[in-house]
């Protein structure tokens, strides 16, 4: 995986655009780029092509709009930057993309008006779990609705209709984001934190378009040098916020677990965490944005019905699960190689099992999906499985994960049913900014810290993007048997949870509500396929009828898991996205961009398991799953 | 071929749209963006745009007649469709768009049938001088006449650098190390 780099220079030709081009509006990057182009525009372009080597090329930017036309407009905008663009046009859909690629993308472009979630949640929620920056756009420009969406963390809105010189500055908020960050990290003692993110930063400074004199980037990145002297000399003076990385934040959704959800308070936690540099008042301010996180999620779980299965990725942690959480969490013993009759008890089972198996071992993997070689699980294999945790929690998912069977649970299925605590839902919520080992994209991520994480072998977790809704399950076909222990026992949790689900046991390829896509060949597809959503769809869309047709006739395998497996994630996410999002554009039905959707997660699921090809073959999906709609 | 003639009725029927107020500013900053790249750009938004504000306007009709005196929620469509509108500068759209809302703001509904009407009157205005424009347009495309006009000018550019050079020669004459006249 190439980590992209912040700003790439380009300076002549266009920025990759494996992630972002339509196919019907796919067009050979570089080779019109530096063409006259007719008309009066001629000369405004050549300008802008003159002053292109001020750009920041190749931000990479996620556009969410109801309306089509805007959305072909501001595309095309923002290609005219040189920018890389991804199009969306449904909110949940971009959470979903924002989630399993959360490295992706530098900046959101949100309306604030969108049929199926309001513009302002949605910011709230690519603020808490990915720390984007994020721009609303709106028709409407009064001050009520500017001043709501700055309160909603939103770092600048714009008027439709937009021009393209406002679109130009988007960079800045980029930037600046990036400047606090890295003021925050030297503050922070936490070496590996401040590790990565002065990696990141000085990676970032070196592609660094703005060698603009930035006095500040200058500056910064020599108090970063000296923080990491400093930090082992103690806490600086300086009170910066600290970034809540992945470690960090699991640290402290391991204490609250410890506590009790009921019970916590910063001080408990903090000492709980242990963590030096780390002062009451971050605590508590995390905690209440988590509180708030939670509340809301627990409010859209209460109309979840469905078991969810959820993945824990505890790393480090000694300590044991809160069994409040009620979150069967378990993980799977490490020697057994049947994962899934396992995986069914606990299905069943629920939280008294799971209890017994968290006490064993604290770790809990990602539920592999069956797979055809469920006992050849490699043993060094990392546990870079896909997570597919849902923070809504209605999600069953199984990942299909040959995890070392000596020394790591090959799978782990943490099935929980609605009423959970807010124990749960934090940490899946908090897998989100997890993200893929695979990407070493550290400029675009500060939260995210992959290093340490990709070290840890016992830690799979960290290493892999949860899908957010769909928690894929992938089958092979040739280890029905095994799957079928699971199946059954699945379905019938599904089943209990959603008469709305059919499984089909024995086909390979289980339909929820015909929503399901299944894979192409299994030879070389990790997984294949997306199963629909259906709960979410009668949720969400409200409609059950042509659900499964449109993902099915498509070429949708192909897509899905068309990108080939030995190549990084970060390719294989864009260029099922851009199927999909094209696809989204083009013919605007809120089904079809829902089951597009599921493809994408798809493919992001499929991308973490790269390393796992060997052992899975393609498979059809069996899970119905998840409503874990994360915005109900 | 003679592209002047379709240019030109291009260029009238154009001008003829702005004019009359069917589009505004924000259409030439659509046309801006067509490029090589995207020859049929702007035809391309516009379809994408007629396509989708038709549906938007049959919802607005359905939840007409489906939630009576729902002014919040017929409001809340009309939103919708003045943003459409505004993609592509389609003015007076826009205008029976935010005159709709002033009469769901005034909870008058005679007024927002009204304007539906005069809505919708607009809306297949605008399509048909659309749907011409583009007829003519892309029979004479601006580009291939802006070649045109640019392979003259360099031919007539290269003939004066010629005439001049030969005029050099004749001065310099058949002596041949004459000195350079002074420029």
């Amino acid at each position: 995986p190439n980590p992209r780099p912040f700003y790439p220079r380009l300076p002549t030709t266009l920025p990759p655009t494996a992630c972002s081009l339509p196919p019907h509006s796919q067009t050979p990057p570089a080779a019109h780029r530096g063409r006259r182009e007719g008309g009066l525009s001629a000369a405004r372009r050549g300008a802008a092509m003159a002053d292109a080597s001020a750009f920041p090329y190749g931000l990479r930017v996620l556009v969410v709009d109801d309306d089509p036309t805007w959305l072909k407009i501001l595309e095309k905008m923002l290609r005219k930057c040189s920018y890389e663009v991804t199009t969306c046009g449904l909110a949940r859909v971009a959470l979903e993309i924002l989630r399993e690629r959360k490295n992706r993308f530098d900046i959101v472009i949100s309306d604030v008006n969108m049929p199926d979630m309001d513009g302002f949640k949605l910011l709230e929620h690519i603020g808490l779990e990915m720390d984007l920056p994020v721009i609303m756009m709106s028709i409407d420009g009064e001050t009520s609705r500017v001043m709501k969406g700055v309160q909603h963390g939103a770092c600048d809105y714009l008027l439709k209709p937009v021009r393209m010189k406002e679109l130009r500055n988007i960079w800045q908020h980029v930037y600046r984001k990036k400047m606090h960050e890295v003021k925050e990290i030297e503050g922070h003692d936490s070496c590996d934190d401040l590790q990565i993110l002065r990696y990141g930063f000085e990676g970032f400074d070196e592609k660094g378009l703005f060698m603009t004199v930035d006095s500040d980037a200058t500056r910064k990145r020599k108090d970063v040098d000296h923080g990491d002297q400093d930090s082992s000399d103690g806490a600086t003076a300086k009170k910066a916020r600290v970034v809540w990385s992945v470690d960090l934040h699991q640290k402290f959704v391991n204490a609250v677990n410890q506590i009790g959800f009921d019970k916590v308070g910063p001080k408990k936690i903090l000492d709980l965490m242990n963590v030096p540099g780390l002062t009451r008042e971050n605590v508590a301010s995390h905690l209440q944005k988590y509180r708030l996180y939670l509340g809301r999620l627990q409010k859209q779980n209460e109309e979840r019905i469905l078991g969810s299965a959820r993945q824990d990725f505890s790393t480090k942690g000694p300590s044991s699960e809160n069994l409040n959480l009620r979150s069967s969490f378990q993980e799977q013993p490490s020697n057994t190689s049947s994962g899934y009759p396992h995986a069914s008890q606990k299905i069943q089972g629920q939280s008294s099992v799971s209890d017994s198996q968290l006490e064993e071992t604290k770790r809990t993997v990602p539920l592999p999906a069956p797979d055809r070689s469920m006992n050849s699980v490699s043993s060094a294999a990392e546990p870079q499985n896909v997570a597919g945790v849902s923070p809504i929690g209605g999600v069953l998912s199984f990942k299909g994960l040959p995890v070392n069977q000596d020394r790591k649970p090959s799978e782990t299925m943490i099935l929980e049913c609605q009423a959970w605590t807010g124990g749960v839902p934090a940490k899946q919520f908090m897998q989100y900014p997890k993200h893929n080992h695979a990407r070493c994209d550290l400029l675009g991520d500060y939260a995210c810290l992959p290093k340490p994480d990709l070290e840890h072998p016992t830690a799979p977790g960290h290493l892999f993007t949860p899908p957010p809704l769909i928690s894929m399950s992938c089958s092979t076909e040739m280890d029905a048997r095994n799957f079928s222990d699971v199946k059954p026992a699945l379905l019938d949790c599904i089943k209990s949870f959603s008469p709305a689900l059919t499984c089909t046991a024995d086909s390979v390829s289980v339909q929820i509500s015909d929503s399901v896509v299944t894979s192409t060949d299994a030879a070389d597809r990790k997984f294949s396929s997306v199963e629909g959503l259906p709960s979410t769809k009668d949720c969400y869309f409200g409609q059950t009828s042509n659900q499964g047709s449109w993902l099915r006739s498509q070429e949708e395998p192909s897509i899905i898991c068309g990108a080939d497996f030995a190549s990084l994630p970060e390719d294989l996410p864009g260029y099922p996205l851009q199927g999909g999002v094209s696809f989204e554009n083009v013919g605007l039905s809120s089904i079809d961009l829902f089951h597009y959707n599921d493809a994408m997660i798809l493919s992001g699921l499929q991308s973490n398991w790269y390393d796992d090809q060997d052992h899975f073959s393609s498979e059809t999906t069996d899970y119905p799953l998840m409503d874990g709609c994360l915005f109900a | 071929m003679d592209y002047s003639n379709l240019r030109r009725q291009a260029a009238s029927l154009k001008k003829g749209l702005f004019d009359q107020g069917h589009l505004d500013e924000q259409f030439r900053q659509v046309e801006d963006l067509q490029d090589e790249a995207s020859p049929n750009f702007v035809e391309e938004v516009v379809v994408v745009f007629f396509k989708d504000s038709g549906r938007l306007i049959s919802n607005l009709e359905q939840a007409l007649e489906k939630y009576p005196r729902d002014f919040n929620r017929w409001d809340a469509y009309m939103q919708q469709l003045k943003g459409s509108c505004s993609s592509i500068g389609a003015s007076r759209m826009k205008n029976e768009c935010m005159s709709f809302r002033d009469n769901c703001g005034q909870r008058s509904v005679e007024g927002c049938m009204g304007s539906l009407q005069k809505l919708k009157r607009e809306h297949a205005i605008l399509r048909q001088k659309l749907e011409s424009y583009f007829q003519v347009t892309l029979e004479a495309p601006p580009c291939q006449s802006w070649c045109h006009d640019r392979w003259i000018i360099s031919i007539n550019l290269l003939t004066d650098v010629c005439m001049f050079t030969m005029q050099l020669l004749r001065q310099v004459g058949p002596a041949g190390a004459a000195t350079r006249p002074a420029m």
